[in-house]
């Protein structure tokens, strides 16, 4: 029996990078010249005068500095109930599938008659969808989430504007608890946006969207449950609400893992869906592979969604134009291959299966809160409320704080010493104090998610008795805490190696000169 | 030159909270003393500066003497600022303090107590020198107050190691029966991606303002009247105008000028009789979303009646509408018909574009049950 809590450090390498190493000259594989001159294929203009800066390193160097990095990977090999992501296991059977050459080879502008099995899955994917939604029609171009929250909103547009109300409909309602990306993309497509707050129900009144719903509104964009666990029981009254009022309703369905064949987007009365098979339907995420939002909705939107869409027909399946549609969100049919292993694991699941999984990952997050709320410290939002919460609940360490000091990002950095992936703590804006919201799903075993609440119990005696300890964490990872204030700051923050180089070149300057003036 | 910090500690901030009292101002002190309360400031102080000396040990502190700063002060470089005044410790002599620490050329206050000590700062400071506030009392309405002792310790020890942007924010106190700003102070903008605090909206808040400002300031009608209320929020409409604003007041622009400023009941009444077509614009004050108090007197139960409830804006820090638990606003200007219509759920503006609901309730903090 090993002892609690398990000893545990991450890799470190302090790994430079790689435009840091090498030594010019240095080559991996030396190329044969070519056979024919090609600089004369190029416009004059578009030859580069001079060559570009690319690392020059050995291939043995190479292949040690990308496994330190991915050694260095912080989280994902840990436990990890990261609230709101559900985290789950992403079966290698998928990983095998998505490798073979039938879809690994193949180019997106081939003949729809050598793809026809890809089309196949396709299609047969998106009838699963359907039925688990009651939606017409299914389509997964949008490479994420918000970016199918983003389709929503470009039909939302394209609706309107076919019935000649655009001009008029500029308001898309949401709720401070729903993901970000729902305001966000109905801005970026030029909506007005109404954010409902939270009352003491643990959701918006009905009587507040009755203020604001009227012949100004373009959509209802929501999630349900939203981030707390917490199941708005008056849904169809808000979608009749808004469907009275002339607008269309979509139901984010981020949070789906509860309620996975238990309710169906359809029978509550909305227009469209958008399911994340990156998360719910088992395909990888998080760097571990390409997103996809599937964005489905009623036969009546469907003449806006982006095309192309596949259809079956009597000589087979076939990639076809919408005419009426909004044109693009993104190339081609989606990240195939991760529609494939959704695919492959929803056959694996069955509808049964589905069924049960929601089921478990409601069980273990009540498990999880009976155990969490026994710890001193730990409060749960609107505890107020009885009614239980589905996949997830949102924590509070408020009390603890204003305790010990130790905050819930400093309880966060110290629980990843115990081989524990850093926790999720609440989208913005924060309305309990100091947040955090596991989220435990159907795969994880009652072994690890005991674990996982003995660390942060163990983590937080150790705020009471030693905060300094808690509060430099984390000591056994691969990096320490960083100062994160450039983050904010337009003349430090860098994406490319380019733009660090040249803000910190000045920033060094600026440095020497306070100095010279000093 | 390593910036400085000035330290002021109110030593009898809080003590009213625990035995049921408001404050401790005035004569209620000695009620709280009578009923056994006890020193809160001076711990919380402690906490903060313990804080501050984990992550900036070097940083040299300039303490108000005694109980007023210096006895809280444990390691470091620390110099001490003697008391000229003698007796119990007042108001008086925090205002004199940070007078003399910001004339010493100290980079931020930092001090610990409520609302009322933090009026007694700005008061002395106004916007020549960034102040952080501890929160030690019972009352903490106003703006400039970090979410707990170690967050205002590593707010100013963040602060101090690279002196950079502030942001104005709103001192509230109670006065009579209802809140007011009392005042305007500069406050480190604590908007780092780690540092969300309720107590400070982050970084974009003030761009999301200014650009609200621009949107309520492009749709103004030349031949309609606006009363611009009391506020940072609304300020940026002004702002977007081009015209000053009285920040502590309400300011009547026609025509895109300025025609009054800082309008007294008198005057918006007359002006209302001129120009009945008239749009008030309200912010919330403080944290516990007061939109109109007895602190806003000029805007009386006639002048509201004049404007009409459904010309009423009301503009919101999102930061600002995140805190308030439960989401509502309340009115307290004791006249039944002048406020029945304005109550119930109102849209308020929060950016360019975006917007929230937020129920509001005719009710003061003199009919609210105590702590």
């Amino acid at each position: 029996m090993n002892s609690f809590p398990r000893r545990y450090h991450a890799a470190v390498w302090d790994e430079p990078l790689i435009m840091e190493q090498g030594a010019p000259g240095r080559r991996g594989t030396v190329p044969p010249g070519p056979i024919e001159a090609a600089g004369d294929l190029l416009p004059e203009g578009m030859r580069r005068t001079t060559p570009p800066a690319l690392p020059e390193v050995a291939e043995p160097d190479v292949l040690r500095h990308y496994l330190r990095l991915s050694q260095q990977t912080m989280g994902m090999i840990g436990i990890s109930l990261f609230g709101t992501c559900t985290m789950k296991y992403n079966p290698r059977v998928g990983e095998l599938l998505a490798a073979r050459d039938q879809l690994a080879e193949i180019h997106p502008h081939q003949d729809d008659a050598a793809i026809q099995g890809l089309l196949e899955i396709v299609h047969e994917f998106d009838l699963m969808l359907r039925e688990l939604s009651g939606m017409g029609r299914f389509i997964f171009q949008a490479g994420g989430g918000a970016a199918a929250a983003y389709v929503h909103a470009c039909v939302t547009r394209a609706y309107h504007e076919s019935r000649g109300e655009l001009a008029q409909r500029r308001d898309v309602i949401t709720t401070a608890q729903a993901h970000p990306c729902n305001p966000a993309t109905a801005a970026a497509a030029g909506f007005n946006v109404i954010t409902l707050p939270v009352e003491r129900d643990g959701y918006p009144s009905l009587d507040a969207l009755r203020a604001v719903v009227g012949d100004g509104t373009a959509s209802l964009m929501i999630n349900n449950p939203d981030d707390m666990g917490i199941y708005n029981p008056h849904i169809k009254e808000w979608v009749d609400l808004v469907h009275e009022a002339g607008g269309l309703c979509f139901y984010d369905h981020a949070n789906f893992n509860g309620v996975m064949g238990r309710i169906r987007a359809a029978e509550l009365g909305f227009d469209a869906c958008m399911f994340m098979l990156h998360k719910t339907f088992g395909a990888p995420k998080g760097g571990g592979g390409p997103a996809v939002g599937a964005y489905g909705c009623t036969p009546e939107l469907e003449p806006f969604l982006p095309g192309p869409l596949v259809v079956r027909t009597d000589s087979g399946y076939e990639r076809r134009e919408n005419e009426a549609g909004v044109g693009r969100v993104r190339e081609f049919l989606g990240n195939l291959p991760q529609v494939v292993k959704a695919y492959s694991w929803t056959l694996a699941m069955g509808a049964d299966g589905i069924r049960e999984a929601a089921d478990i990952s409601v069980l273990a997050n009540n498990y999880m809160e009976t155990r969490l709320l026994a710890i001193p410290g730990v409060t749960k939002s609107f505890d107020h409320l009885t009614a239980r919460r589905l996949e997830m609940t949102r924590y509070s360490l408020g009390e603890y704080t204003e305790e010990t000091g130790v905050t819930a990002v400093d309880v966060q950095n110290r629980m990843t010493d115990y081989g524990v992936d850093a926790f999720w703590l609440s989208h913005e804006p924060w309305i309990v104090p100091e947040p955090f919201t596991p989220e435990a799903g159907e795969g994880w075993s009652k072994e690890d998610i005991d674990y996982w609440i003995d660390v942060l119990a163990h983590v937080m005696e150790e705020g009471r008795t030693d905060p300094e300890l808690v509060r430099s964490a984390p000591h056994n990872q691969v990096v320490a805490q960083i100062d994160t204030a450039s983050l904010d700051d337009p003349a430090r923050w860098a994406t490319t190696w380019r733009a660090y180089r040249r803000k910190n070149e000045r920033e060094n300057e600026r440095q020497n000169e306070r100095e010279v003036t000093a | 030159m390593t910036p400085r910090l000035g330290l002021v500690v109110n030593p009898i901030a809080g003590m009213g909270g625990r035995v049921g009292l408001h404050g401790t101002d005035g004569p209620a002190l000695e009620a709280a003393i009578r009923r056994g309360a006890v020193a809160v400031a001076p711990h919380r102080a402690r906490r903060a500066l313990e804080r501050l000396r984990a992550l900036a040990p070097d940083v040299p502190v300039l303490a108000a003497e005694g109980p007023l700063g210096g006895d809280h002060v444990t390691g470091g470089v620390a110099e001490i600022l003697p008391r000229t005044r003698t007796g119990p410790t007042t108001a008086e002599d925090t205002r004199e303090a940070v007078r003399r620490m910001a004339d010493a050329g100290v980079a931020l206050v930092l001090f610990a107590g409520g609302d009322g000590t933090a009026r007694d700062v700005v008061e002395a400071a106004g916007t020549s020198v960034p102040v952080l506030g501890v929160p030690s009392g019972v009352k903490m309405h106003s703006g400039v107050f970090a979410t707990g002792p170690e967050a205002a310790g590593e707010t100013a020890a963040r602060f101090l190691a690279r002196p950079g942007a502030c942001r104005d924010a709103e001192v509230v106190d109670l006065a009579g029966d209802g809140p007011r700003v009392f005042g305007v102070a500069r406050v480190p903008d604590a908007g780092s991606a780690l540092q969300r605090a309720k107590a400070f909206t982050a970084r974009s808040g003030d761009a999301d303002l200014a650009a609200l400002g621009r949107e309520v300031a492009g749709e103004m009608r030349d031949d309609r009247l606006y009363l611009l209320g009391p506020g940072t929020t609304v300020a940026h409409v002004n702002a977007a105008l081009g015209l000053p604003a009285s920040l502590l007041g309400v300011d009547a622009v026609l025509g895109g000028r300025l025609v009054t400023e800082d309008a007294s009941e008198t005057e918006l009444l007359a002006l209302l009789a001129e120009h009945p077509a008239a749009t008030l614009v309200l912010g919330v004050v403080g944290g516990q979303g007061f939109l109109l108090g007895r602190g806003n007197q000029q805007l009386s139960a006639t002048v509201l009646d004049a404007v009409g409830a459904g010309h009423i804006e009301i503009l919101a820090d999102r930061g600002k509408v995140a805190a308030l638990d439960p989401p509502v606003l309340r009115i307290d200007v004791g006249d039944e018909h002048a406020t029945a219509p304005i109550t119930g759920y109102r849209k308020v503006r929060t950016g360019r574009g975006r917007s929230t609901v937020l129920r509001i309730v005719a009710e003061g903090l003199s009919r609210s049950p105590g702590p």
